[in-house]
């Protein structure tokens, strides 16, 4: 199964278009390795060649970045483990941390401290620390996608929020949305081309970060594709961006289904009203009632009360962290999705300008001999580029994708593993207790 | 399979201890010409017929007939059937004798057992509808589930009564386990329903009373409360049964969606089905864990029965008191009666020294007459309270002994029932860390 993923796909200018697999066919060329590799032990770690090198999974943009996916390969394995922090070849390091509030006369807003740590001669310093707010994560954002509208860019965690229902200043919400951004960056920084581009540089080294100037640093393809306007109509789309469509599509839908599934649960375990652990709060209460009118079996009555408590404790703590690290990545995602589609969109925008161009041309040469203007070939090869890159980035993201789900599942069976564990342990206890006193009461019988 | 009841234990003391049993070739030797069971055999404060056999309420069968009004109706019968012990210790295997009986003659028989004996904390039957239901089971008295669970509980009552060691030696209660012929019209002649308290009799009993045995009143005070809390608890538990269902149906739609989401992926596909499936294995064994906890209910409303059958003996002794009571304040009133005639002198207003004060005295003759028939009535009355005196401290003296008895049977069954419960909730643990573990190998593999 991992061994049959595609392999190299190449970036922007490396490889023609036609020399790249479809990233969702079978591949043709025999990827399953042949007698040369050696599953290595461990059941999620990617085939190794006898000589021990790493069989290509998938290829990044750059030559440098492929040797980081490789690496990155190698810690598939541990779910504890940061999926972003492969070892020594990565030159770039960022973290979101220490949120702090500031009260101004104007506003009340959270800022998050930004520490960098970088080899790369981009930037000045080795280490970088300074303080953002939101505003200016989405700042950067926005900068990203006009600069690089061929790539998908990470999403952020949602901007607004409706001030009645959630409290933005609460811990909770403020921890949840801090992991976010966290990730956030550590995805832009872990991208072999975004994390060249000179607003992420701005973002994590400016003291100041003056948005209303801007940087002058707009390429041109951004530009040009801004300028594209609707009313290009696409012939055909290839097959693999189909797919793609297809599968964000159905991808989506399940994580909605996912995310109500999720919801449900919590709702109809810690709820507010009349839910599970309502009525196991109150359960525990009778035995502790009953207790006060027994003699012998006040003791065993008020273990089964303990134990009962105990036991709605670990079911508030599961609902907590439920609700706190898994819902969030869920939604994110989600917002990923939507990310990735406008990618597409954008694409297929661009390729609709190229037909509608060339279409165009080629009328004018049939009627007056005018040759094919430069225009058109630029625009072919914007196309190119844009095809090129968005595999990149899918092979990436499909890749990142894994890694999350595989982690934030992993997640959710040991949160419910260490419920029951505690559970378990409770009622163990108890028992200990109640057969010393049933023994203890038999030796006392028999003298 | 039958699962533990509180009384394996006595099953298996009877067992035990059939070396130390009398043993008798047949059954005629337990009985006695004149019915009652062989002095002989009968021995002090053991669990006595539980020694000598072997009883179980071995299955379940439904019945159509016509009812005391000649209507068709459709009943439930069980079969009961009962093995000397010795036969077994000596490893012969004869074939049981049984009988059928339906749940009416096993009422009909804890009636009479109330009856003749007000002063024993007559084990209880199991309920007669089911109640304390959680929404998944049936209410419906002909649901093999509850058909079951009856069974076992009619087998709890029989054990319980055959080991008790003056309820186990009533004949009565030797013909309903061996004699399904004629055993209700048996019962019916021994007159026992003349014998019962009416309710209001009783309750009349309880409110006038003025000197109770305090030990009594406090054992009615806890009575009432075992009741509370015991039904409260069944109350709590089966809304919380409810509750934990829904949790467990839930997650098996994260089974579904796996599978869905599953079919899209390539790499992940195979991990996210194999993790669908257990996902639908947690939602599926919910079914079988809130079964189990329904025996741990049916042991607590067994008390919950037991807490009624001690208030009647409680109640019963309020009654015997206070017709003590009534019975000494009609002796004092007619002595005093005796007095008046007898000196003239009027202690008391009465109509009667009215009238006389008024109309004049009454003729000496008749004063002899009145006297008489007075002296009659006293030496009566010097019985009756005498009778009553001797009812009300036999009732006492016996009752105390088996409230004793009783309460250390309650403790130790009940304690044993919630160490059963933190069995089943540690089981119930173990399960579901087996199913998240084997969800979480599945995830590890995606």
């Amino acid at each position: 199964m991992s061994v049959g993923a595609p392999r190299g796909l190449a970036s922007s200018g490396q490889k023609p278009i036609t020399e790249i697999l479809h990233p969702l066919s079978a591949a043709e060329e025999p990827l399953s390795p042949g007698p040369d590799v050696t599953a290595t032990v461990g059941g999620d770690k990617e085939a190794v060649l006898t000589n021990g090198t790493p069989v290509e999974t998938s290829s990044p943009a750059s030559a440098s970045s492929l040797f980081n996916r490789l690496q990155l390969d190698d810690d598939l394995e541990a779910d504890g483990r940061d999926p972003y922090a492969s070892m020594e070849t990565r030159d770039l390091f960022v973290t979101v941390d220490d949120p702090k509030k500031h009260v101004s006369t104007m506003e009340t807003y959270i800022t998050y401290r930004v520490s960098t740590k970088t080899t790369r001669i981009e930037f000045d310093l080795p280490e970088y620390s300074v303080r953002r707010r939101y505003q200016d994560f989405d700042w950067l954002r926005i900068k990203l996608e006009d600069s690089q509208p061929t790539h998908l860019i990470p999403p952020l965690p949602e901007k607004f929020v409706m001030k009645g229902v959630v409290d933005r200043f609460s811990e909770e919400f403020v921890e949840t949305r801090m992991k976010a951004l966290d990730k956030f960056l550590k995805r832009v920084a872990d991208h072999p081309v975004l994390s060249f581009n000179p607003h992420l540089n701005a973002f994590l080294s400016a003291k100041d970060l003056n948005k209303r100037q801007g940087l002058a640093l707009l390429t041109k393809v951004g530009e040009s594709v801004k300028h594209v306007a609707g009313g290009y109509k696409l012939r055909a789309r290839p097959a693999e961006f189909c797919a793609m469509g297809e599968y964000l599509d159905t991808f989506s839908l399940k994580l909605g289904t996912i995310d109500r599934i999720a919801q449900r649960i919590l709702k109809e375990q810690s709820g507010s009203h009349r839910e599970y652990l309502t009525e196991l709060r109150e359960y525990g209460t009778v035995y502790s009632s009953w207790a006060g009118s027994e003699g012998d079996l006040r003791r065993p009555l008020e273990g089964v009360a303990g134990c009962v408590t105990t036991c709605c404790g670990a079911l508030e703590e599961l609902s907590e962290n439920m609700s706190q690290d898994f819902l969030p990545v869920l939604r994110e995602y989600v917002l990923y999705i939507e990310s990735m589609k406008n990618v597409l969109r954008k694409r297929d925008q661009s390729q609709a300008e190229y037909e509608g161009r060339l279409e165009a041309a080629i009328l004018r040469k049939q009627e007056d001999r005018t040759p094919i203007p430069m225009e058109v070939e630029k625009c072919q090869d914007r196309v190119e580029c844009f095809n090129a890159d968005l595999k990149a980035d899918w092979e990436r993201w499909q890749s990142n994708k894994r890694q999350d789900f595989k982690q934030l599942l992993t997640g959710m069976a040991d949160k419910n593993i260490n419920y029951y564990e505690k559970c378990q342990a409770a009622w163990e206890s108890l028992i200990t207790l109640l057969q010393d006193k049933q023994t203890e009461d038999k030796t006392s019988e028999t003298n | 399979m039958r699962p533990d009841s509180p009384t394996s234990g006595e099953r298996k003391m009877a067992e035990d201890v059939k070396e130390e049993s009398v043993a008798a070739d047949d059954d005629s030797e337990l009985l006695a010409e004149d019915g009652s069971l062989n002095a002989a055999v009968e021995e002090e404060g053991g669990c006595f017929l539980l020694r000598r056999m072997e009883i179980c309420v071995a299955e379940a069968e439904k019945r159509s007939g016509k009812n005391a009004v000649n209507m068709q109706e459709t009943f439930t019968v069980y079969l009961i059937e009962t093995r000397p012990l010795d036969a077994v210790a000596e490893g012969r295997n004869p074939a049981p004798d049984s009988l059928w009986r339906r749940y009416s003659e096993f009422e009909l028989l804890r009636s009479y057992l109330v009856v003749t004996y007000p002063y024993i904390v007559v084990p209880p039957l199991p309920e007669k509808r089911a109640e304390f239901v959680w929404h998944k089971l049936s209410a419906d008295n002909m649901d093999p589930d509850f058909v079951e669970r009856r069974r076992v509980g009619l087998e709890n009552f029989l054990l319980r009564v055959a080991s008790h060691p003056v309820l186990s030696n009533d004949k009565i209660l030797y013909h309903f386990l061996s004699e399904e012929r004629d055993w209700k019209e048996v019962v019916y002649e021994t007159g026992f329903q003349a014998k019962a308290d009416s309710r209001l009799r009783a309750l009349s009993a309880t409110f006038r009373v003025r000197n109770t045995d305090k030990r009594f009143m406090d054992m009615k005070h806890y009575s009432d409360e075992l009741q509370s809390h015991i039904s409260q608890l069944l109350r709590a538990r089966a809304r919380v049964a409810d509750r934990l269902y829904g949790v467990f149906k839930v997650h098996g739609n994260y089974g579904r969606v796996f599978s869905e989401w599953s079919a899209i992926e390539r790499e992940m596909g195979d991990g996210l089905q194999s993790a669908g499936h257990h996902m639908d294995a947690y939602a599926a064994s919910i079914d079988d864990i809130l079964e189990e906890e329904e025996h741990y209910a049916d042991q607590l409303k067994e008390y919950l029965f037991y807490a009624e059958a001690l208030r009647a003996v409680c109640r019963k002794h309020e009654l015997t008191q206070f017709e003590l009571e009534v019975a000494s304040q009609d002796l004092i009133s007619k002595k005093h009666q005796r007095e008046e005639l007898a000196t003239g002198i009027v202690r008391t207003f009465s109509l009667k020294g009215m009238t006389n004060k008024l109309f004049g005295q009454e003729a000496p003759e008749q004063r002899e007459a009145r006297l008489k028939l007075l002296e009659e009535l006293i030496a009566e009355g010097e019985d009756a309270v005498r009778e009553k005196t001797a009812e009300c401290e036999e009732h006492v003296e016996r009752a105390w002994v088996d409230m004793e008895r009783f309460e250390e049977q309650k403790d130790k069954d009940l304690r044993e029932a919630l160490i059963n419960y933190a069995v089943m909730q540690i089981s119930m643990c173990k399960k579901g860390i087996q199913v998240w573990s084997n969800a979480k190998e599945c995830f590890l593999k995606m």
